[in-house]
């Protein structure tokens, strides 16, 4: 092995996730997520729903998402689900996932493609609505959607009333980080 | 200046008091003033020149259906033109001017067109400024622009953001007079998500304006509680300042809330204004009514306005117009500002009543069956003559007029769709019409109920309607007792006179327009409209319009219903550009990608080339370099001589996995996958289905059931798209997967001769020629990560591609640059792609123009007739695959030190610069420094047996003809030799 | 508009990419049929004032392509199925 110690950087371009604050809502980056999808083969759906039951991976249903022990998973399409797993033990999440699945579902790497922020407080429906048409206050918690942000194909989790994961293009980070201060800025 | 015509009473914070300057002159008013209020407060009544005879104008309402009060608010970057002073909140420091007029409001040079009006009739334009046609361009359009058109621009930059948001309701209500109250408190007690939204910063409609009592308390003070009560309910979301300006499909409608109009300037990041898009499962229109005036000769002068907004002025701003006043009606709501005015102390002159049975005013001189035939007054209104019911007539000196025709139920949104309003006879007015819009409903005024009571009841009627479709069981609130006077009105329209009666005065259309237009055959209402520009311009004709075609009824001896109305179109007032727009302007267009080395080529002083949302090295100047080609060929030189690195993340990448990949990717590319080896790649050839080139690019076989493909950056998301459409919709049974993972990889093309010394310094993995060939992928690791590997090159050198997980990439360009440092490696940019591209033949974007076919660009032979894929069959039809055809060449200049030109056509030589002649056109240009001299592929019609001919590329927009000899399109390299070393 | 879909409920026809007529999930096989078929299938479409089935894409949703049945007047929509449902039930397979 070459003595090649690459390090890493935030989607913000930083060495360090960035945290800002702006009156009672925290934006937060998140690096310490692996993130992977899976799809079902074709016809292999009960074989996917068995391991993915013995991995102790939920597999949620439309819209939706769930937290497991290690596992979280988020739904995207039918028959597909995005897996989220601590980034410290499952680094290489795909590695993890074809062992427990293996040709029962196709697996593909995703950490990296995105960034992910959590947008922390009371009331984020109020700067959600200036920045996407998603109905956050109707939605009940646990739900998962896709929408779009300053023109950015962005995945939305509700995990309770006051969290919400997003996750936006990678290359984007600062444009949809910069969206959301606006916003909230214009709420405070 | 005094506030003289200040008088008890109003909605206005008298604690407080604002200065404000109008043309220059300073005045005072009170928070809960409009600019309009707080002018006839200080007694000017004098606000602008109309749009065509420059006459003298002043508010004829209070309100946003308010034609003459405009102004130009403000001043320097934040002047807004057109704005209706009617509706203007007042602020401390707020200054206005006039505007249509030269030099000053009160004298203005202009208005010599109202003494030349018999030439200004309806049709003018269209008729003076025919002959001679070549008048048209240079002398009649310079002359109609000067003098068109009403307020300025500043021509400066917008100061001020606006944002853009969505808004969910289970009801929409539009508008918070009684109805709209009133359903909001049965919806809103009832549990449903409601928005309530009204144009006026002060909620409660006419309940403001009037003196009835709901129930034992005031109008206003019972709204008030209203409010109290909905502000407190946490479904119920209150918003004022914020006009509803359209109804669009399925419940979706738009409105502007004026968020900050009503400070000097917005509060540190706050929006000016906010578009929202109102998503609504219900929605209640409760819009009111407006009322119409009555058209007499030179009833356009400063004081003379609607009787409602007199009224208005006086019960909820405090502000007497005049102190002698008169009445004009044709119904009992015009008695009411008579009756309010004396109340207030005001002098009440006279009522004019045009019934003859009308009840009896007491106390006041109430004249039945008479007719105010003119006025007089320079500048403003100082007297009215009136023929009384046995035809004498008697000069009346008063300075404000009230004049009531009746009142319009508020349709405009209901037309929206195109349904048209119908007529109702009892109370002489068009109601909204059958064919509405799905899931809106109609309550109080706006529906032709124009009692309190009515609009109260309705308001709860319709709200409970809306409920029960929503399955929300309705909870009604006790409505209070409220005045039900029923409408009792005498259809009368205008008074028979001489000279001019004015029905639309924004856009100056007098009853003898549409005389007019009727004398020339302009007879229906849409063509009325076009004619004479009635109800045209900012306020759409919401005071003149039903007047006018009453009007045209009258003359052409039809009914009103038989004559029709015209209906109306967003946005129900005029809405800001910049609100449409929100905050994407400037550099906050759209947003921003940046590749995986952008900080690190920033810290290079790299220049950046924007690729759709993309931001790409194009070069990167190195010191004493001060033109980009000296960059760029210094780039292209030292790639192929030793080696250079090139940020390639942006090309799409899509995971495809599958027990059917294979067979899938026969399917959507024209050559052949599923017969790929694993652990290597192959350029692929997209087609579209009518057997055009769609996309290309090179797709690698990761394992049995695991391919990655990559796209050109241009087409990365329609290409994505496709592969779903055939998966999904044609083909919906194989067993295949898709992802996108273009962000996931930093990839990074190492190209040279040294490339693959410099990667072996990184990799843990042998990647001799042996272990990793030409078109080889693979997964390897570099310092134990995880990579991928692809050996492919669209520079013709010995070329990789590495990728590694992004968080990465900008270590890895770093650690790439190190290890390259013993090599001189370079960064390249787009350009130097470019330059490289086109030395060694391969097409891209220029080439791949949605035009092109496979067997144009050369490549016919990939397209497989052994399997059937997306285009194949379409590929081969006639006119797509003539020997003659356009063929992809490459062209030099005959002479090397000759420059060509970019959109050149071939021509033979001779032959002259005709369409007829053209024979193909030049498609990508750059300058080799490897060859030192331009280069270029073009399309040549039968190109492929013409290497060698001699020909011109002609470029007349450039002036330009060169001799060209034509190539074959690889530059160097042909035999690909270094691709494989 | 609103595009109420299968799955997800009532979403913004924003989301969407709009392609053209269902007819176009009957396409032919490029290997047995003429080019004349082919070119009709490609390039011809009724094009009906009234109800009308057509291929509309949730591109910024969860990806599934749409058949959606709309009334290209009033712009109702009658009803909404999964293209990759109607398109197995219509005979197409691999």
């Amino acid at each position: 092995m070459r003595d090649v110690n690459l390090k890493p950087i935030t989607a913000l371009g930083l060495d360090l996730p960035q945290v800002v604050t702006l009156g009672r809502w925290t934006l937060t980056e998140r690096t310490d997520v692996a993130l992977a999808s899976l799809a079902v083969r074709r016809g292999r759906l009960a074989d996917v729903q068995a391991l993915a039951s013995a991995a102790g991976l939920p597999l949620p249903p439309a819209a939706m998402s769930e937290q497991g022990a290690v596992y979280a998973a988020f739904w995207v399409t039918p028959e597909m689900w995005f897996v989220e797993a601590p980034f410290a033990s499952h680094e290489d999440i795909r590695r993890h996932l074809l062992a427990a699945f293996g040709e029962a579902a196709s697996i593909t790497e995703q950490t990296d493609a995105w960034v992910r922020f959590d947008l922390v407080g009371p009331g984020l429906a109020q700067v959600l609505e200036r920045l996407s048409n998603f109905d956050l206050a109707a939605a009940p918690s646990g739900t998962a959607t896709r929408t779009v942000l300053e023109h950015l194909g962005c995945y939305l989790i509700k995990r309770s009333e006051t969290l919400v994961s997003l996750y936006g293009p990678r290359s984007s980070a600062q444009s949809l980080h910069h969206a959301w201060v606006v916003a909230a800025q214009s709420v405070l | 200046m005094t506030q003289s015509n200040r008088i008890a009473g109003g909605q206005i914070d008298r604690s407080q008091t604002f200065r404000f300057h109008f043309d220059g002159l300073p005045y005072l008013g009170h928070p809960g003033d409009t600019l309009a209020s707080a002018l006839l407060a200080n007694g000017v009544r004098l606000m602008g020149r109309s749009f065509k005879y420059h006459r003298p104008r002043g508010p004829i309402s209070a309100g946003s259906e308010e034609p003459n009060a405009l102004v130009e608010l403000r001043s320097g970057a934040r002047q807004e033109p057109n704005t209706r002073a009617t509706v203007a909140e007042l602020f401390d420091g707020l200054t206005a001017q006039s505007q249509n007029r030269w030099p000053s409001l009160k004298f203005d040079a202009l208005s010599i067109n109202d003494r030349l009006n018999s030439f200004f009739t309806a049709g003018f334009y269209y008729k003076t400024f025919m002959w001679p046609a070549s008048f048209w361009e240079k002398v009649y359009e310079p002359i109609i622009r000067r003098a068109a058109g009403l307020g300025s621009l500043t021509k400066l930059e917008d100061p001020d953001e606006y944002d853009k948001g969505f808004l969910h309701c289970d009801i929409l209500i539009i508008g918070a007079g009684p109805a709209g109250l009133s359903a909001a408190l049965t919806a809103g007690r009832s549990g449903a998500r409601v928005i309530l939204a009204d144009e006026d910063f002060r909620m409660g409609g006419r309940l403001n304006a009037e003196t009835f009592a709901l129930g034992d308390q005031s109008g206003a003070d019972w709204a008030l509680a209203a409010l109290a009560e909905l502000a407190s309910l946490p479904n119920v979301r209150l918003l004022n300042r914020t006009t509803v300006v359209g109804a669009f499909d399925h419940g979706i409608y738009g409105a502007v809330e004026r968020v900050s109009d009503h400070l000097p300037v917005p509060l540190a990041g706050k929006p000016r204004q906010t578009f929202w898009r109102i998503y609504s499962k219900r929605a209640i229109l409760a819009g009111g009514a407006i009322e119409r005036p009555i058209a007499f000769e030179n009833n356009d002068r400063p004081g003379i306005m609607l009787a409602g907004s007199l009224r208005a002025y006086a019960n909820r701003w405090g502000v007497a117009v005049g102190d002698r006043t008169a009445v004009f009606t044709n119904n009992d709501d015009g008695l009411r500002t008579a009756v309010d005015l004396q109340a207030k102390g005001v002098d009440v002159v006279a009522v004019i009543d045009s019934r003859e049975n009308s009840e009896l005013l007491p106390g006041i001189r109430h004249l039945r069956g008479a007719e105010v035939t003119n006025s007089a007054g320079r500048l403003g209104l100082s007297q009215i003559t009136v023929r009384m019911a046995d035809g004498r007539t008697e000069t009346l000196k008063v300075n404000a007029l009230g004049v009531s025709g009746g009142w319009n139920p508020n349709v405009n949104i209901t037309s929206h769709h195109r349904s048209r309003p119908v007529w109702r006879e009892d109370i002489a007015a068009f109601v909204p019409g059958s064919g509405e819009i799905a899931n809106l409903l109609v309550a109080g005024a706006a529906a032709g109920s124009l009692s309190t009571h009515g609009a109260l009841v309705t308001g709860d009627e319709m709200a409970r309607k809306a409920l029960e479709g929503l399955g929300i069981s309705a909870i009604s609130a006790k409505l209070p007792k409220a005045e039900d006077a029923p409408v009792r009105i005498k259809a009368f329209w205008h008074v028979e006179g001489a000279s001019r009666a004015w029905i639309d005065q924004q856009n100056d259309v007098t009853v003898k327009d549409i005389k007019l237009a009727h004398q020339e055959n302009f007879t229906s209402v849409e063509h009325l409209k076009r004619y004479t520009t009635l109800g045209m311009a900012t306020d759409q004709g919401k005071t003149g319009n039903v007047l006018g075609l009453a009007v045209m009824a009258e003359l052409t001896g039809k009914s009103i219903p038989d004559t029709g109305t015209t209906v109306y179109r967003p946005p129900y007032t005029p809405v800001a550009l910049g609100a449409l727009a929100g905050r994407g302007r400037g550099h906050e267009f759209k947003p921003f990608r940046l590749t995986p080395s952008h900080k690190w080529a920033e810290e290079q002083g790299a220049v950046f080339v924007e690729v759709g949302y993309w931001l790409r090295t194009q070069w990167v100047a190195k010191a004493g370099e001060t033109e980009w080609r000296q960059s760029v060929d210094r780039e292209v030189l030292a790639t192929r001589k030793s080696v250079g690195i090139c940020d390639v993340t942006t090309l799409g990448k899509i995971d495809i996995q599958g027990t059917d990949a294979g067979a899938f990717l026969d399917k959507v590319y024209a050559n052949t996958f599923s017969t790929l080896a694993v652990g290597k790649c192959r350029y692929g050839l997209m087609l579209r289905e009518d057997g055009i080139v769609f996309d290309d690019g090179t797709t690698a076989r990761m394992g049995p059931n695991e391919y990655v493909m990559t796209t050109t950056t241009a087409n990365a998301v329609t290409v994505f798209r496709h592969l779903e459409y055939c998966r999904q919709v044609l083909w919906p049974d194989m067993d295949v997967q898709i992802i996108s993972t273009t962000e996931a990889w930093a990839q990074f093309s190492v190209a040279g001769p040294n490339a693959r010394n410099l990667l072996a310094k990184v990799v843990d993995q042998d990647i001799s020629d042996a272990a990793f060939p030409y078109m080889g992928a693979g997964n390897i690791t570099v310092g134990g990560l995880r990579a991928r590997l692809f050996r492919i090159s669209f520079s013709g050198e010995l070329a990789f591609e590495i990728a590694v997980p992004t968080r990465y990439g900008d270590a890895m360009i770093r650690k790439l640059m190190e290890a390259g440092a013993e090599f001189d490696a370079v960064v390249y940019g787009t350009e130097a792609l470019g330059v490289m591209r086109v030395e060694k033949g391969h097409v891209a974007g220029n080439e791949l123009n949605g035009t092109s076919t496979a067997l144009n660009m050369g490549l016919g032979k990939m397209v497989s007739r052994k399997k059937d894929s997306i285009g194949m069959l379409l590929s081969q039809r006639d006119g797509m695959t003539q020997a003659d055809g356009l063929r992809l060449v490459g062209v030099k200049p005959a002479n090397p030190a000759e420059a060509l030109k970019a959109g050149s056509h071939f021509l033979k030589t001779g032959a002259a610069a005709t369409a007829q002649n053209d024979e193909g056109w030049l498609t990508s240009l750059v300058y080799s420094p490897h060859l030192g001299h331009h280069i270029a592929l073009g399309y040549l019609k039968n190109g492929a047996s013409r290497i060698g001919e001699k020909m011109r590329a002609v470029n007349l927009l450039a002036g330009t003809d060169t001799e060209v000899e034509i190539v074959s399109p690889h530059f160097i390299d042909p035999e690909g030799e270094r691709l494989r070393a | 508009m609103i595009i109420n879909h299968p799955i997800l409920g009532p979403r913004d026809a924003q989301e969407f990419v709009y392609l053209g007529d269902a007819s176009l999930i009957h396409r032919p096989d490029g290997l047995t049929a003429s080019i004349e078929a082919f070119h009709d299938y490609t390039y011809l479409r009724a094009n009906p004032a009234g109800l009308h089935r057509e291929l509309w894409y949730h591109e910024q949703g969860d990806r599934s392509w749409l058949v959606v049945t709309r009334n290209t007047v009033t712009h109702e929509i009658t009803s909404v199925e999964l293209a990759r449902d109607v398109a197995r039930s219509e005979g197409r397979s691999k």
